[in-house]
């Protein structure tokens, strides 16, 4: 460092303290009201200070919300879209990396498109889709006349109906597809020598047994940051389950049980409990980023450049 | 031990040769190493056989059996890389086991010959080692003792010692040649380094811009160079070559006006438009009063040590000599140079090819023997 | 440099990527295509199909006031998110730059907002605004009635804007930083000898070299105002009071979900799918004139 002066340090510090409690108040009011009791959090102005009664608000955020079973859907959820993201991500680009076949690019500006067009914008009719996902192939079928045909002959209707509302299957699939994963991926795979390949070429090893061997070995800290990010999104997706699920009881996650925590507007305003719901809520994903820094930051910096 | 052989190999890019029909015989056992300008098409050529590059048109036949539709791994052969290639993640033992560990070979089997092998390379402090954690040198080993390992038919090399140190790659240099004559197995090297070329090879291939220039001995090679790119190529500093005409009174005029009297060339040649040449160290310094000296004017003077290198210009025409004198030359000094004529070399212009003294043109792969 | 060392083979890479395709496929482009095509149809009621009425959606929402109100509301929220917290997240970069000892303690808490779920943010900002509560809603006890908003439609939009600000300050800080730290030592170090003090230093030297950095970050911050507001806001004000926080994203969901008017919530999407693709082309075009520069 240059300046070394006393003063430019201390204005250093007391900035970056600033930034610790614009980054930590909210944090901290969690804590705070989470672990006072009803009495406590209702006091104008509260006391910023942690009480004794985190554990019963626990318990009743964790009834009121039926926390237990959602958190095991959270679970689940983040789990198996991180998982089949990877997965996904990592054949795609292996594909489009490493073979040669016509339609390569075509693939992967399919992919990369997807980029432009979030959940967000496109709700009503994935929504729609979700209620069929077999639906684009039946419509397929429809037009080109083989619906018709093979009833004719048959007598039988191809009726194809898969329904993944209310479903591990329809809260998790929509979300696999990736294209910044898939994107992630292909940038590394392309650092790979091609001497590398031509090696195991030699060495007797085919496309299978490379990508076993090779590259995913190679890749493994570039799956370890990919994982980070996409389990933080995933545990924190929050209008697509919402879509999807209206049997909240059985196929709801935690991040939907939020608003359920919240005090009614005539009801008791027991914030204490909400906020000890919500640290419960927020608190895997955040044990993942604290935990996990070093990779998490490396992989969003790779990811979006 | 294989033989390897070549028949009107093609390879096309697109719609572009790059190479324009090689027709070369390799003996089982031989080091043959293909050299040439970067560019010329010895990589694809090297990588053609290893199976890592399709062969356009034409056959390529290890021990007699056509390979052109065999995998890499179908063919016996095993390659050093340029940049070793070596699989960062795995240890050197797992880098040198590999490709037995594809073949399905039993641990304790494979493990008894990365150890055997390790020892002939002296790597076997190193086993466990990562590939980052070598130095160039001992990578370039574990490059060479995973080609070895599987006990191949063939070797290849694919510039191997462009990444070492001059030192290192001279060392190197002995160890190849040493593995070479104990394990007696066919080698092709590719390499741009003359040097490397001339000292390894028991045959050379020179290639350029994906033709089959010459094929023999690296001393064929260096004193009977089959075509001017040749000449021009092989040898440093490079020969002296000039470009003129023969006249029937047995001088040779060159562009700028210059002429040499050389009498018996003039016969066989005559009125043909060629290229005359002549290695440095042929070119000796003469007195002024020598019978058939040339004039010349010092350029300028490269000391080596034991001899020097004389830079002059002669009827305008620039002449290089191996020079031991050690008197004072300093630019724009007279010298004098005489040359036997048994010493020139004679290349049609047209064609580019050697001319040999009976006025017959020589093939690439013509045995030319003093 | 064309990568030349490649595996053939008919089947392999079509199985490696025909997964993602069909799901990218089913799950992207077919929705996508729905939603163009009720953008430009009407659905009979009581079934008989959709009949194609052109630009007729388009013309509705573009004469319908309230959508205008809702676009010039998501461009101010969408402006004051990214502003707000991109300036905390380079104040704070600039700092941690500095790493003098400990600074690795203060770089790793700063992270932490990206973490957090936007509804789990927005439930514990709407405890902290709220007005009844002892923290902000303390101030009225002094000034009773100065600080509601469930009532006040400034004020609600002001919590909402503020707590999707801090959400995005964990993303930023580490995107400036990495740039930060991407710059020689030697630059600031010829600065310093030129006699630049640190402040002249970070206007004149750091950031016009971070410019890049501050683009990519400006279009990523715009693009998820525009498109990641939903979960805040419907745990947080449900788009109220009266509208006052209803942004784009919420007024699809409402118009569509909760008025089941299919056309018209599709025909709002394409607009907002037009305005998130004419960023990242921008986006696209500006990463494109950057490799010249380097």
């Amino acid at each position: 460092m240059i300046e070394r002066s006393p003063l430019f340090n201390f204005v250093t510090y007391a900035a970056m303290i600033l930034g610790l409690l614009v980054v930590l108040v909210p944090f901290w009011i969690v804590i705070v009201a989470g672990s006072q009791s009803l009495q406590e959090v209702s006091r104008v102005p509260i006391v910023l200070w942690p009480s004794s009664h985190l554990w019963e608000n626990i318990q009743s955020a964790w009834l009121r919300a039926d926390l237990g079973p959602k958190l095991i859907n959270s679970f689940i959820v983040a789990i198996g879209v991180t998982a089949g993201k990877i997965l996904l991500a990592s054949i795609s680009a292996f594909a489009i990396v490493f073979f040669d076949f016509k339609a390569r690019m075509v693939c992967f500006w399919l992919i990369f498109i997807t980029l432009m067009l979030p959940l967000e914008v496109r709700i009503v009719p994935t929504y729609a889709i979700a209620a069929n996902a077999l639906l684009p192939f039946q419509v397929v079928l429809d037009t080109l006349g083989i619906t018709g045909l093979v009833q004719a002959v048959s007598s039988v209707r191809i009726g194809l109906e898969w329904n993944l509302l209310n479903s591990y299957t329809g809260l998790i699939l929509p979300l696999v597809a990736t294209a910044t994963g898939t994107f992630l991926y292909r940038q590394f795979f392309m650092t790979i020598p091609d001497e590398l390949i031509e090696a195991s070429k030699m060495d007797g090893a085919g496309p299978v047994r490379f990508f076993f061997d090779v590259l995913l070995p190679l890749s493994r800290t570039n799956m370890l940051a990919l994982a980070t990010i996409m389990f933080v999104s995933s545990w924190n997706q929050y209008l697509w389950p919402l879509l999807i699920t209206t049997d909240r009881t059985h196929y709801g996650t935690v991040v939907m049980q939020l608003k359920a925590l919240i005090p009614t507007q005539n009801g008791t305003p027991d914030w204490n409990v909400t906020m000890a719901g919500a640290l419960i809520i927020m608190l895997p994903p955040l044990l993942v980023v604290a935990l996990m820094q070093r990779w998490f930051v490396r992989g969003l910096i790779t990811r979006d450049k | 031990m294989a033989a390897i052989s070549f028949s009107g190999v093609k390879k096309r890019y697109q719609k572009n040769d790059v190479i324009h029909g090689v027709d070369v015989e390799i003996e089982a056992g031989e080091f043959v190493v293909i050299l040439g300008p970067s560019g010329c098409g010895k990589s694809t050529l090297l990588r053609m056989i290893a199976g890592l590059e399709e062969i356009s048109e034409g056959k390529i036949a290890i021990d007699g059996k056509v390979v052109n539709q065999l995998e890499p791994r179908e063919r016996g052969c095993a390659m050093v890389f340029q940049n070793y290639a070596l699989y960062p993640h795995m240890s050197v033992r797992q880098n040198i086991g590999y490709a037995l560990k594809v073949a399905g070979m039993p641990k304790a089997e494979r493990e008894a010959k990365v150890l055997k092998v390790a020892k002939s390379v002296s790597l076997e402090p190193y086993l466990d080692r990562k590939p980052g954690e070598l130095s160039g040198g001992q990578r370039q080993r574990v490059a060479m003792a995973r080609a070895m390992v599987r006990e191949p038919k063939v070797f290849l090399f694919d510039e191997p010692f462009s990444n070492l140190d001059a030192k290192l790659r001279v060392a190197m240099r002995a160890e190849v040649r040493n593995l070479h004559r104990s394990l007696g197995v066919t080698s092709v090297f590719v390499t741009h380094d003359q040097t490397e070329a001339m000292t390894l090879a028991d045959r050379l291939i020179v290639m350029n811009s994906g033709y089959v220039e010459q094929v023999g001995r690296p001393s064929e090679v260096y004193h009977h160079p089959a075509s001017l790119f040749v000449a021009d190529f092989i040898g440093s500093p490079s020969m002296n070559l000039v470009r003129g005409f023969f006249g029937e009174d047995g001088y040779f005029r060159h562009g700028k006006g210059g002429m040499l009297n050389l009498p018996g060339l003039a016969k066989a040649h005559l009125s043909r438009e060629v290229s005359i040449g002549i290695r440095p160290e042929l070119v000796r310094r003469v007195d002024a009063g020598h019978k058939d000296a040339i004039a010349a004017v010092v350029d300028y003077t490269e000391e080596l040590g034991a001899s020097r290198l004389v830079y002059a210009r002669a009827d305008g025409s620039p002449i290089i000599a191996v020079d031991d004198g050690n008197d004072a030359l300093a630019t724009g000094m007279p010298v004098h140079f005489a040359m036997s004529e048994s010493d020139i070399h004679v290349f049609d212009h047209t064609t580019g090819r050697r001319v040999d003294h009976a006025g017959r043109p020589v093939r690439a792969t013509d045995s030319v023997s003093a | 440099m064309e990568r030349r060392a490649f595996y053939r083979n008919p089947v392999l890479p079509w199985l490696l990527i025909g997964p993602q395709l069909i799901l990218v496929l089913v799950f992207f482009y077919w929705p996508t295509s729905q939603a163009l095509y009720w953008a430009f149809t009407l659905e009979q009621p009581w079934g008989g199909g959709n009949t194609w009425v052109w630009l007729d959606n388009f013309i509705a929402i573009f004469r319908d006031r309230e959508y205008w109100a809702t676009v010039a509301r998501s461009a101010f929220y969408a402006i004051c998110t990214t502003g707000l917290s991109m300036a905390v997240a380079l104040f704070l970069a600039c700092f941690v730059d500095r790493s003098l000892k400990g600074t690795k303690l203060f770089q790793s808490v700063y992270v932490w907002p990206y973490a957090i779920a936007a509804p789990a943010a927005g439930v514990a900002f709407r405890f902290i605004f709220a007005p009844q509560s002892g923290l902000i809603g303390s101030i009225n006890t002094l000034w009773p009635g100065i600080w509601d908003p469930s009532t006040n439609g400034i004020h609600a939009l002001a919590m909402v804007i503020i707590c999707h600000a801090w959400l995005g300050i964990g993303y930023n800080f580490i995107f400036f930083l990495a740039a930060l730290q991407m710059i020689p030592r030697s630059i600031t170090e010829a600065g310093a000898m030129d006699g630049a003090r640190p402040l002249r230093r970070m206007f004149d030297l750091q950031l016009p070299l971070i410019t890049p950095t501050v683009f990519f970050l400006l279009i990523m911050n715009l693009i998820s105002s525009f498109t990641d507001s939903f979960g805040l806001i419907d745990t947080m004000t449900e788009g109220g009071p009266v509208g006052s926080t209803e942004v784009m994203v919420y007024k699809i969901y409402f118009d569509g979900f909760k008025g089941l008017d299919y056309s018209g919530a599709a025909a709002q999407s394409i607009v907002l799918m037009f305005l998130v693709i004419a960023l990242t082309f921008v986006q696209f075009k500006w990463v494109e004139k950057r490799v010249h520069y380097n």
